[in-house]
């Protein structure tokens, strides 16, 4: 730097260019960790919303051990709390979603993959599309002013006259599958089936989706094949396609899964908000996050605990489905780029 | 015999096609039903004092700040957002080649995108509204801040995943001409990837904007919402979606047409959004 800058061989890496040299590494090396920093955000996010909902849910999972998981009291009069109702609401409702909306966005895949003229299939795919863009929250008015009394005008009274709860006394014990059919408020619209039906709306537009693009993946050749031994549209879907495809299906139906699990605002109406333990679908109840929703702006110690602790198990929940569906899915881009 | 078969299996097929077409419909008819309601209620309640009067809780009031609101917190989500999102997106695309935690990230940034949106508003409760009661002599302050953070934590993964997906897009005869000529890593990202991938991560962030500007739950324990008209981000914060929640647990149906006229900008608001994110630059992505 000082004394050989006079020497004739050093001419070809003159002092300000080394200097650069030297600048610009460091600037690499200062630009790469900032952006690893930034990466790593990601990571802590995850971290930090189970930790810190874990660290504040503490309490409850002191004071009520393993019993919180399976208490179905959640009484704020008495400090009482149990996760029981909000977890079996969570799980009524997101199997009643998947129930409805597996199969029919299994038919609109198949309908914009197999049958739809091609100038139909851009217009109606981005329509289902569209469902996905609406807010939650208008999901939720939708359900509360709209789907809900429809529930209880056509499609209750239909089910509870089908299984024959509709002659029974409020509070009389009904048997078989009539138990899952009951209803103390006949009139009444909300329960877990129309947030199940709702959120069922909600996800569709996710899983056919995904059901849509593994779909395409499907080799050609392999299609046409079956076509020229004479297979029919559908032996050609259920015994090439699907097969072909089966994890990413299920993986897409996992991804619609951890929605409806975590979804807040399209159920905190129509669930009805009760805490009463019930197998009924017609029954009202609660989900976590409607539970969360409702109660955490006026919570207090305890029960603000326990809240941050029915958090804590939806995150852990979901985190686990979203996990499964993920792999699953990876498994197929693999398969693609073989 | 072998014509029964023939039979059967036609049957099928029609019974399926058929069945596929109503699956078919029944979305389109629920996408229609939202839709109509929303927009018939909605524009039936829609008035000139809506966007110049503040909420009241009444039927004179109108939805001003809640407007106001919601576009400082969604201001306020986007621009923490985009940089983080922008910066660990390029991390995940140039430099992760060979460690095992690039593919890591990438997986959990996934997970992120469908993480329940209520459980980050709790996070962002801990870790922005809580501590807020050692600044202000004890008293716990929710703050248009929260909400912002709270908005940011949910774009963040939609910034994230498009700014990578659009940067491995970018093809790498683009990077070897530039470093062949000596360019240092850092100016290749920022002054040629970067804008090479320049209207893909735009459609990422409006996508984001989208997203964020429906969100409701992780509002109510960050920005809470007030009635008052605020500009400063340590206050209070109403917002569009929560005033909407507000107003449709009202027991007056006065509220309640409020509620589906704030609906009515919500989602007119959100869907044109997302319609010119996905037309406007359809070429240049690949999916959301």
């Amino acid at each position: 730097m000082h004394a050989t800058a006079s020497n004739a061989v050093t001419t070809l890496e003159r002092p300000a260019e080394a200097g650069r040299t030297t600048k610009d590494a460091r600037n690499d090396r200062i630009f790469g960790w900032v952006l690893k920093a930034c990466a790593l955000l990601v990571l802590l996010s995850l971290i930090g919303a189970a930790g810190s909902t874990l660290w504040l849910g503490q309490d409850a999972f002191r004071t009520f051990g393993w019993g919180f998981l399976t208490s179905a009291a959640w009484d704020p009069s008495n400090d009482q709390y149990g996760a029981l109702v909000p977890i079996m609401g969570t799980v009524g409702t997101a199997f009643i979603a998947l129930l409805v909306a597996v199969p029919i966005s299994f038919g609109i895949a198949l309908f914009l993959t197999e049958i739809a003229p091609q100038w139909l299939r851009g217009p109606v795919a981005s329509a289902i599309e569209l469902l996905a863009g609406i807010p939650s929250i208008i999901y939720g008015m939708w359900g509360l002013f709209i789907f809900a009394p429809f529930v209880a005008t056509h499609i209750k009274p239909w089910l509870m006259h089908a299984f024959g709860t509709d002659v029974l006394e409020p509070g009389q014990p009904a048997t078989g599958l009539a138990r899952f059919f009951t209803s103390d408020y006949a009139f009444f619209g909300a329960g877990v089936l129309t947030a199940g039906l709702v959120l069922a709306v909600m996800i569709i537009p996710f899983i056919s989706s995904v059901m849509r693009e593994v779909f395409q993946t499907v080799p050609t050749r392999l299609k046409e094949s079956a076509y020229a031994l004479g297979s029919s549209t559908w032996e050609v879907v259920w015994d090439i396609v699907v097969p072909y495809t089966r994890t990413a299906v299920i993986g897409g139906v996992f991804l619609g899964l951890g929605r409806a699990l975590g979804e807040t605002m399209a159920v905190a109406f129509v669930l009805g908000n009760t805490f009463k333990f019930s197998l009924s679908f017609l029954e009202t109840g609660s989900s976590i996050a409607s539970t969360i929703a409702n109660q955490f702006g006026e919570a207090e110690g305890l029960q603000r605990s326990s809240l941050m602790a029915i958090a804590f198990l939806l995150f852990v929940v979901t985190f686990i489905v979203l996990l499964i569906a993920r792999l699953m899915l990876r498994r197929l881009a693999t398969k693609e780029g073989n | 015999m072998s014509a029964s078969l023939y039979t059967q299996r036609r049957v099928t097929n029609i019974v399926a096609m058929v069945l596929s077409v109503a699956a078919t419909g029944v979305g389109l008819f629920f996408l229609a039903w939202i839709l109509w309601e929303t927009l018939s209620q909605g524009a039936s309640a829609l008035k000139p004092q809506l966007f110049t009067k503040i909420t009241a809780y009444r039927e004179e009031g109108g939805l001003a700040n809640a407007m106001v609101g919601s576009l400082i917190l969604n201001i306020l989500g986007i621009a923490i957002a985009t940089p983080i999102g922008v910066a660990a997106g390029t991390w995940l695309a140039e430099y992760s080649r060979r460690s095992h935690l690039g593919p890591t990230i990438r997986f959990l940034n996934d997970i992120l995108l469908s993480a329940p949106s209520i459980v980050l508003g709790l996070f962002v409760y801990t870790i922005v509204v809580l501590p807020s009661k050692y600044l202000s002599n004890g008293n716990v302050t929710f703050s248009g801040l929260a909400g912002g953070v709270a908005l940011a934590l949910i774009a963040l993964p939609v910034i994230v995943r498009t700014t990578d997906e659009m940067l491995r897009l970018v093809p790498g005869t683009l990077r070897e001409a530039a470093l062949s000529l000596g360019v240092p890593q850092w100016k290749l990202t920022t002054q040629i990837l970067i804008r090479a991938a320049r209207s893909g991560i735009v459609t990422g962030v409006l996508l984001a904007l989208a997203r964020i500007s429906g969100e409701t739950a992780p509002l109510l324990f960050t920005a809470f919402g007030n009635n008052f008209m605020t500009f400063n981000p340590l206050d209070k914060m109403p917002s569009l979606p929560q005033i909407i929640y507000e107003y449709t647990k009202d027991p007056s149906p006065d509220i309640n047409t409020l509620a589906w006229a704030g609906a009515f900008v919500l989602t007119m608001f959100v869907l044109a959004l997302s319609l010119i994110a996905r037309f406007t630059f359809r070429s240049k992505v690949s999916h959301d």
